[in-house]
């Protein structure tokens, strides 16, 4: 494959306002998207605000959306089009702008420190935390969030309703609770914050968080619907008592 | 008179990786106020792409192991050329700190009695690296990124204020440190990213987290971050540099295709069963084995393939050498004409496992060339060759509480110096990064308490730096023609890479120094367009005389250090050299040109091992390292030892 002009639209401005600016570009064999933004730079707006840093998927900082759809800039490959489409690059719609794809994603931090830290069990001393595989397994899945914050961008609670923000985590956030009630050592019990404090019951379980995230954790799924579950009360469903029992072994 | 943002602090930490973090852990804990500083956003850092694992001698794989065999192993890795009170209290307080993090709420992959699992690395005598997977390096910065928003928790508690006492500044780039009429740290001056605007810090103590510095090579596994800010920063403000000609250059990066040629293959591959072959399908590492390891590794295939199930009778496979080894062999390989397509070697892991062995223990490997390469590492091999990876040099500091050559300086992490002698082993930086960052974060609240006085930031330092800052939107008009930072950039990262890259010879590195010249003539043309707010162009223009400054101090050193060692290989001096083993070749600023200095090049004899240490060596082994005079106390030497 040689190079080719790809076609490029790219949204510019600030929190004041701008639009979409066209660009032709060159694009060579087995590049990504931010490959692309990076050509930009160097060629034709020295100035474009892009966040990146790994290039490589693992530190989630790329996030913006290519043809209406979140995605992670460097791991968006050039091949998923064709030659001819033009590629519309847009900041993630949920957040504000700062400037170009650059958007304020202070409010996944305000949420972050709103969950309760992990609560270590009073009686262990370092070096003494036993805990079998099968029992961690659960909550690493969680754990290879690279917080890239494209699932709070694409669930509907907030994208496009601001004034739900206060009330709801998000899906990143109830994530980590659950992640923390399966952790086999954490002492905290956080079944009703995760309701009265972080909107669990916001969630509709549509699912589209799990379609973007980059990592195919399975939020709504593994995470999300356990912890509705374990919230509803466990009594009188059989099935959910079943799961329980799986769900948070010995503790 | 310059109008600044004014934040008064404690201690400021400077980075927010791994070693960053720990240090504010720390002094926070002591009580102090503390800010942590990073150019990217919170959770970003380099620390996030570590794949393999914490080194630490727990022994809950192989009971074997203890303090002692880690340390052995760290010297032998750097050559003997390590700073060894720091490979010392690197290799006792390991264990401690990887246990600590699960109290923070840490969960590593486990064995099957419950405790840390631990994992073959290059270098490391027993199964040592406590991992999740192959992202290590997450699973710390999240963890410790969580005890922070734990301790701010205690703090809103406490105070009504979640950042009562410890506030991380996110997207917001130091670009000058300053000091008081005595020469002690005073404060740090910087700008938000977002913005653009000027923001001091006033502190008594600076601890440096800021990593290193391999974006200055064109093929590497680092991100734009990695300017060496941290080293040029405290080179200005009139700290030393040793080691900086030891540049790690990991043996297996991915080299195809070339938009991801750098990206890190992480040596997990190996540790977990998969060899190197040429394109003749030969595992060529067997011929590389050097005189100082030999015996160390196996000899057949046979035996190294029975070492993974049976490591006490076995000796392990040369693919597992230390990096430097490994990334000098294929080069080797290739540069002969026995290499893949894309000018790299096979790393075949497909025929060593089945393919969901190969996608449970390496999952985001199995994902980077899926996506990335279109390749399946579970059906054929990965094409990888080596990449910039690691800086050995850095700021020179006390061992025990990491306070630089400055009153009030502090570094820890990839940006200090010593630790790793000529070249580092694989999971060796993750545990450096959380023992070093603990003792930075005491060693500051130590110094910050024991001030009688605060020291006071001068005016007109504030606006030197400020003028410094925005110079790029400002083009003298006399002087040559408009620079772009990109291009420079691009022919600084070529001339790294070409010329004091993986292999060097005094004629390229002379040639080298020429070039960076001339480049440091244009960098003071350098115009950048738009305005202050979130202006990439900008960042670079600035990030770019730290990358001079730090290019320089490569070039100088390598050019002075005529042997080969570690991650340094001299083509004209390919021996190891005994009389070279304990100098430190000791880099400072110099000249007239406040922000992009000239780097004069000091040798320095370092302080001999403590006996005891010494004594954990065999005779035989020390001497194919040390000279005749400096052994005569080891035991074995003295004749009969009664
Ligand atoms: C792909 C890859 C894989 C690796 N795998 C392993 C492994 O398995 N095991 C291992 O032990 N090591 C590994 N390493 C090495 C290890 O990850 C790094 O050496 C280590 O993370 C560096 O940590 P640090 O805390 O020193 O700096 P970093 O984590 O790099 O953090 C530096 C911080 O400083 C900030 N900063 C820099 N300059 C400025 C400035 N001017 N102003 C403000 N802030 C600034 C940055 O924003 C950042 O927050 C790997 C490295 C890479 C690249
Ligand atoms: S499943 Fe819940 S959290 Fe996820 S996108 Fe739908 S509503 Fe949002
Ligand atoms: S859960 Fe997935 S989509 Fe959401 S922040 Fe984490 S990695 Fe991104
Ligand atoms: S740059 Fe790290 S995920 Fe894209």
């Amino acid at each position: 494959m040689s190079s080719y002009q790809g076609q490029f639209r790219v949204w510019r401005g600030d929190s004041d306002g701008g639009s979409l600016e066209d660009f032709e570009v060159e694009v060579n064999e087995g590049e990504v998207v931010l490959d692309i933004i990076h050509r930009l730079q160097a060629t034709q707006t020295p100035d474009l605000a892009v966040r990146w840093n790994c290039k490589a998927g693992k530190c989630g900082s790329c996030s913006a959306e290519v043809n209406g759809r979140p995605r992670l800039l460097c791991m968006t490959r050039m091949s998923l089009f064709e030659k001819d489409e033009v590629i519309t690059v847009t900041p993630m719609r949920s957040f504000s702008i700062v400037r170009d794809l650059v958007t304020d994603v202070s409010y996944n931090y305000e949420k972050a420190r709103e969950v309760q830290a992990f609560t270590p069990p009073g009686k262990l001393q370092p070096g003494e935390y036993r805990m079998q595989q099968e029992d961690v397994q659960r909550s690493q899945e969680f754990r290879k969030c690279i917080e890239c914050f494209l699932c709070q961008d694409t669930c509907h609670v907030v994208r496009d309703h601001e004034e739900n923000k206060l009330a709801f985590s998000g899906p990143r956030f109830l994530m980590r609770i659950a992640e923390l009630e399966m952790h086999p050592l954490d002492a905290a019990d956080r079944r009703d914050t995760a309701q009265d404090d972080h909107g669990l019951g916001y969630c509709n379980i549509t699912k589209c968080c799990t379609e973007v995230c980059p990592e195919n954790i399975k939020i709504t799924d593994n995470a999300l619907i356990p912890m509705k579950e374990r919230v509803a009360g466990r009594r009188y469903d059989p099935v959910v008592w079943l799961g329980n029992k799986l769900f948070k072994r010995g503790k | 008179m310059t109008e600044v943002e004014r934040q008064n602090y404690d201690v400021v930490v400077i980075g927010a990786g791994g070693a960053g973090l720990r240090a504010a852990i720390e002094a926070r804990q002591r009580g102090l106020t503390t800010a942590v500083i990073c150019k990217s956003l919170f959770g970003k850092a380099h620390t996030v792409m570590a794949e393999g694992g914490c080194a630490a001698s727990m022994g809950n794989v192989n009971s074997n192991d203890s303090w002692q065999v880690h340390f052995r192993d760290t010297m032998r890795g750097g050559k003997f050329l390590n700073n060894w009170r720091m490979a010392e209290l690197h290799a006792m307080e390991a264990p401690d700190r990887v246990w600590e993090l699960e109290t923070y709420g840490a969960l590593f992959d486990r064995t099957e009695d419950g405790r840390i699992s631990q994992r073959n690395f290059g270098g490391h005598t027993y199964p040592r690296l406590a991992h999740v997977g192959d992202r290590t390096g997450l699973e710390l910065i999240r963890t410790m990124q969580q005890k922070i928003v734990s301790l701010q928790q205690e703090d809103k508690a406490e105070f009504g204020d979640y950042e009562a006492k410890l506030k991380v500044f996110q997207e917001c780039t130091i670009t000058e440190l300053l000091k008081d009429d005595s020469g002690a740290i005073s404060g740090a001056f910087g700008y938000w990213r977002e913005s653009g605007r000027f923001v001091l810090f006033e502190t008594g103590a600076v601890i440096m987290a800021t990593g290193g510095i391999g974006k200055s090579f064109q093929v590497t596994s680092n991100s734009w971050e990695y300017t060496g800010d941290g080293h040029a920063l405290a080179m200005r403000a009139g700290a030393s540099l040793i080691n900086m000609e030891f540049v790690q250059f990991h043996p297996t990066g991915m080299v195809w295709p070339p938009s991801v040629k750098g990206i890190l293959v992480t040596e997990g591959v190996r540790g977990d069963g998969g060899v190197l072959k040429n394109s003749e399908g030969k595992r060529f590492m067997f011929d590389y084995v050097p005189d100082v390891f030999k015996g160390q590794y196996a000899e057949t295939e046979e035996e190294a393939d029975r070492w993974y199930t049976d490591p006490d009778n076995n000796r392990r496979t040369p693919d597992l050498l230390p990096r430097d080894e490994v990334a000098r062999a294929i080069n080797t390989e290739v540069k002969e004409g026995r290499g893949s397509p894309h000018g790299g070697v096979y790393l075949d892991i497909a025929s060593r496992m089945p393919a969901e062995e190969i996608k449970r223990r390496l999952p985001s490997m199995y994902h980077q060339f899926k996506e990335l390469a279109d390749v399946d590492i579970t059906a054929e091999p990965m094409e990888v060759g080596p990449t910039c990876h690691y800086v050995m040099g850095g700021i020179e500091v006390d061992p025990d509480t990491g306070e630089s050559t400055v009153p009030g300086l502090f570094a820890a992490g990839e940006c200090s110096g010593g630790m790793h002698g000529s070249n580092r082993l694989g999971g060796n930086s993750l545990s450096d990064l959380l023992v070093f960052g603990r003792r930075a974060g005491l060693g500051a609240a130590n110094y910050v308490e024991s001030l009688e006085r605060k020291p006071v930031v001068l005016q007109s330092d504030i606006d030197t730096a400020a003028r410094a800052a925005v110079s790029p939107f400002e083009p003298s008009e006399s002087e040559g023609a408009r620079e772009n930072p990109y291009t420079l950039q691009h022919e600084l990262q070529q001339t790294m890479n070409e010329l004091v890259g993986i292999i060097r010879t005094a004629d390229e590195i002379e040639r080298a120094l020429g070039r960076l010249a001339e480049i440091r003539a244009r960098v003071r043309n350098v115009v950048v367009e738009g305005h202050r707010q979130f202006n990439p162009g900008w960042h670079l223009a600035i990030d770019l005389r730290n990358m001079m400054v730090v290019s320089e101090a490569v070039a100088k050193a390598a050019l002075l250090r005529t042997e080969s060692r570690g991650g340094h290989t001299r083509d004209d001096f390919p021996m190891l050299d005994s009389d070279w083993r304990n100098k430190l070749l000791v880099c400072r600023a110099s000249g007239d040109d406040a922000v992009v200095p000239d780097v004069s090049v000091e040798r320095k004899d370092q302080v001999p091992m403590r006996q005891d240490l010494l004594e954990l060596f065999e005779l035989s082994e020390l001497e194919k390292y040390y000279t005749e005079a400096e052994l005569t106390t080891h035991p074995a030497a003295q004749g009969d030892t009664a």
